[in-house]
């Protein structure tokens, strides 16, 4: 038996992470905010030239075939990092749903980096993210699938989150059930890497701060009361990584209760980034209540992913139904 | 469960799932009676006689050597088969490790064998009025008796899970008065009849005396009773603080068997308060991430890692998840929470593992202390005043 990543896992992690310190990410994210995207494509050619593009697109598809697990890796670092864009719904979305259609092709194109595929999948992502910029958007309604267009753009919470309403404008195509439902564990388990890493930036970010910060004469890292908010910050963060990646594990194999713990995962990724993002903004005091602070970017992130794919209630629920029916 | 278990380790899950379905006695009365107390040592008995009673140990003390692996899957086992506590627990998961690294062979040969059947129980006599969570402040003292080669042990202990029932103590003795805190401190190993010992068992908050006071009046301990060094005691005694298999890596199959029957509970009691079904949901996934968390130690361990501050953060998940669980479990009793004994609802179980589950954030090292460790060993900030 082995749970933890393996040193290809653990090596793909620090690519990443060594090309994402390096690139100004908080300028990228803020520049897309603004609607300047040339940073944040650059960044995507990056990542692209990694191999995150292409992780779980098929081989003959042009893909790399990895595994569930590969994607939560690169997921928690994006998270980190704050990478704008639709990520989740490019890479780890896009591949189950086209794969059996006749957009199929354009897979070849989200692995290689030259595609960037948007899709609204309501209720649980009614809108879409970047509809105004990628180069393909859908529109999944239960298991039907078409082309789609933005008919009004909607302001998100996380200003690097262009949100756009979109309508079907195009063909429809029905699709398999179990390519819907991999396709939105595979989003959600992405969603929830992601704010594990979110989490751990506000939790880094927070760390560094309260060692520097100076009040009544110490550094306010020592107070106690400091101490143990970001303790508690640690705990939910180790204890909610293994469930994403016992999920990813699960899918993996193709176990029955992944599902059930897909929503798991999300529920614990979402209550610990919401944890870190509290205590990360009170143990910053008014710096962290501004626009300016970079630790904006990933408080007002982990607010907007708690809905995203799924809400908590939806995601216990979901738990609660399956444990019900075993 | 979606890991990739080896064939030899699902053998050994079955080994143990069929012997336990035999032979499980279920629930025994409180191991803090004196019915209870003969009811688990014969237990024991029972699971040393099929070798299920220490699996990790060397076969010579009547182990199995089992992988940290096959650990953790005879634990997920034994909780599920509905086996009870174990009265041996503080012998087998704080004393032992301690006595495999520092005791001498004839220590292993005299004290190993009767703690892996039962003969011998344990109790953990470090606390002191005084010393609590700042355990170097201990009092108890141990003069040299040159003449009969050993040590004369005065002060008192306190707070001595299963002392009222046990058969032997070890604990943490001030050897050289002129040393302060961690420094000249002996860690001796006594018989709980030895002359000059009186045990006085306090009741917990259960009713039952889980606990006891322990009194040394001139008591007696021959040299061949020290363990590790005279005065090496403070580091002797934390060299296997986090030993991954003491309290620190508490097994997730028994949080997983109260999670399992907290759905049983919803299903029979859910409809009447259906606002407690996120905390419900929450318990089980609580129990799932250890789950998880522990299998990933178990990797950690296995490729030559060590516990470390990670303990903390262990303890602190589990002793807040085993408290909100059981709290969740009694507001789905509505007005029979308060019931104990054989009128309440599955015989006042969900009552006696609540009360037992509130000790948890106090005992092995307070939540306050160890949210002390993760934010300075773990997280990096300042210790700031001095403490020792
Ligand atoms: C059920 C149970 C079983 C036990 N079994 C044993 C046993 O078998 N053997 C044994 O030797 N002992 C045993 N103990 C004792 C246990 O180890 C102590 O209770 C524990 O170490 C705390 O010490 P204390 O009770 O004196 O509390 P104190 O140390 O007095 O603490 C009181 C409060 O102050 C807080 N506090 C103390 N110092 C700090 C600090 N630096 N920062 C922040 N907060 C602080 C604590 O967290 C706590 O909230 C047991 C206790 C219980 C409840």
């Amino acid at each position: 038996m082995r749970f933890a990543m393996s040193a290809e896992q653990r090596s793909f992690g620090d690519a990443l992470t060594g090309l994402l310190t390096a690139s100004d990410v908080p300028a990228a994210n803020r520049a897309w905010a603004a609607g300047d995207d040339t940073a944040g494509l650059r960044l995507w050619e990056k990542l692209a030239e990694l191999g995150v593009t292409a992780l779980v697109v098929p081989e003959e598809a042009g893909g790399i075939d990895g595994t569930p697990l590969d994607l939560a890796v690169a997921f928690e670092c994006l998270g980190h990092h704050g990478v704008p864009g639709p990520w989740i719904e490019s890479v780890a979305l896009a591949p189950s749903l086209l794969a059996g259609t006749k957009h199929h092709d354009v897979l070849a194109d989200v692995a290689e980096g030259s595609a960037r595929v948007t899709i609204a999948a309501p209720p649980l992502a009614p809108y879409a993210l970047d509809a105004g910029s990628a180069t393909h958007v859908f529109l999944l309604e239960a298991d039907t699938l078409s082309p789609a267009r933005s008919t009004r753009a909607l302001t998100s919470v996380d200003p690097s989150r262009r949100l756009q309403a979109v309508e079907a404008d195009g063909p429809r195509e029905i699709l398999a059930d179990d390519a819907v439902a991999r396709g939105l564990d595979l989003a959600t388990l992405a969603c929830s890497a992601s704010l594990v890493g979110t989490g751990e930036r506000l939790l880094r970010d927070s760390v560094t701060y309260v060692g520097q910060r100076r009040q009544f004469g110490r550094v306010i890292g020592e107070y106690q009361a400091i101490k143990h908010a970001l303790a508690d910050v640690r705990v939910a963060l180790d204890f909610a990584r293994p469930l994403v990646h016992g999920a990813a594990r699960g899918l993996e194999s193709g176990d029955d209760d992944a599902t059930r713990d897909v929503s798991a995962a999300k529920v614990a990724a979402t209550d610990a980034a919401h944890l870190a993002a509290r205590t990360a903004l009170q143990v910053h005091g008014a710096i962290g209540y501004t626009m300016e602070h970079d630790l904006s970017i990933w408080i007002l992130r982990a607010r907007a992913l708690a809905g995203a794919w799924g809400s908590t209630s939806h995601h216990r629920g979901r738990v609660l139904d399956h444990l019900m029916r075993s | 469960m979606s890991l990739d278990f080896t064939e030899h380790e699902e053998a050994f899950r079955a080994e143990a799932r069929a012997w336990l379905a035999e032979h499980s006695p279920g629930r025994l009365p409180s191991m803090d009676t004196t019915d209870g107390a003969a009811a688990h040592r014969e237990w024991e008995k029972k699971l040393a006689s099929g070798r299920w009673s220490v699996v990790a140990w060397p076969e010579q003390y009547g182990g199995r050597e089992v992988s940290l692996t096959e650990w953790v899957i005879f634990e997920e086992e034994y909780y599920l088969s509905g086996a009870p506590t174990r009265i041996t627990q503080n012998g087998i998961s704080l004393l032992a490790p301690i006595i495999f690294e520092h005791g001498t062979p004839e220590q292993q040969q005299r004290f190993l064998p009767a703690m892996a059947d039962g003969t011998d129980v344990w109790a953990q006599a470090w606390s002191e009025p005084e010393a609590g969570s700042d355990l170097a402040g201990i009092r108890s003292t141990a003069t040299r008796d040159e003449a009969r080669g050993g040590w004369v042990l005065n002060g008192q202990k306190t707070w001595s899970s299963r002392a009222p029932y046990a058969d032997r103590g070890f604990g943490l003795f001030r050897s050289d008065p002129a040393a302060e805190r961690h420094r000249g401190l002996t860690y001796f190993l006594f018989p709980l009849t030895a002359d000059g010992i009186t045990v006085r068992p306090i009741p917990q908050l259960d009713g039952d005396p889980g606990f006891a006071e322990i009194f040394f009046d001139d008591v007696f301990v021959p040299d061949a009773d020290v363990l590790g060094g005279a005065g090496d005691g403070w580091r002797v005694a934390m060299s296997t603080a986090g030993n991954e298999r003491g309290l620190s890596l508490r097994a997730p199959g028994r949080f997983m068997a109260a999670a399992d029957r907290l759905l049983d509970l919803w299903r029979e009691r859910g409809d009447e308060t259906p606002t407690l079904r996120d905390d419900v949901v929450d318990a089980w996934i609580g129990a799932r991430a250890y789950q998880f968390y522990t299998w990933g130690t178990v990797d950690r361990l296995q490729d030559g890692g060590d516990m470390g501050a990670a303990g903390s953060v262990n303890k602190l998940f589990w002793s807040d998840l085993d408290v909100d669980l059981h709290e969740t479990g009694l507001a789905l009793l509505g007005a029979d929470q308060e019931l104990r004994g054989e009128a309440a609802p599955n015989g006042g179980r969900w009552m006696d593992d609540y009360l037992f589950s509130l000790s948890g954030p106090i005992y092995a090292g307070t939540n306050e202390i160890q949210r002390n460790i993760v934010a300075e060993r773990i997280l990096g900030l300042p210790r700031g005043e001095k403490r020792s």
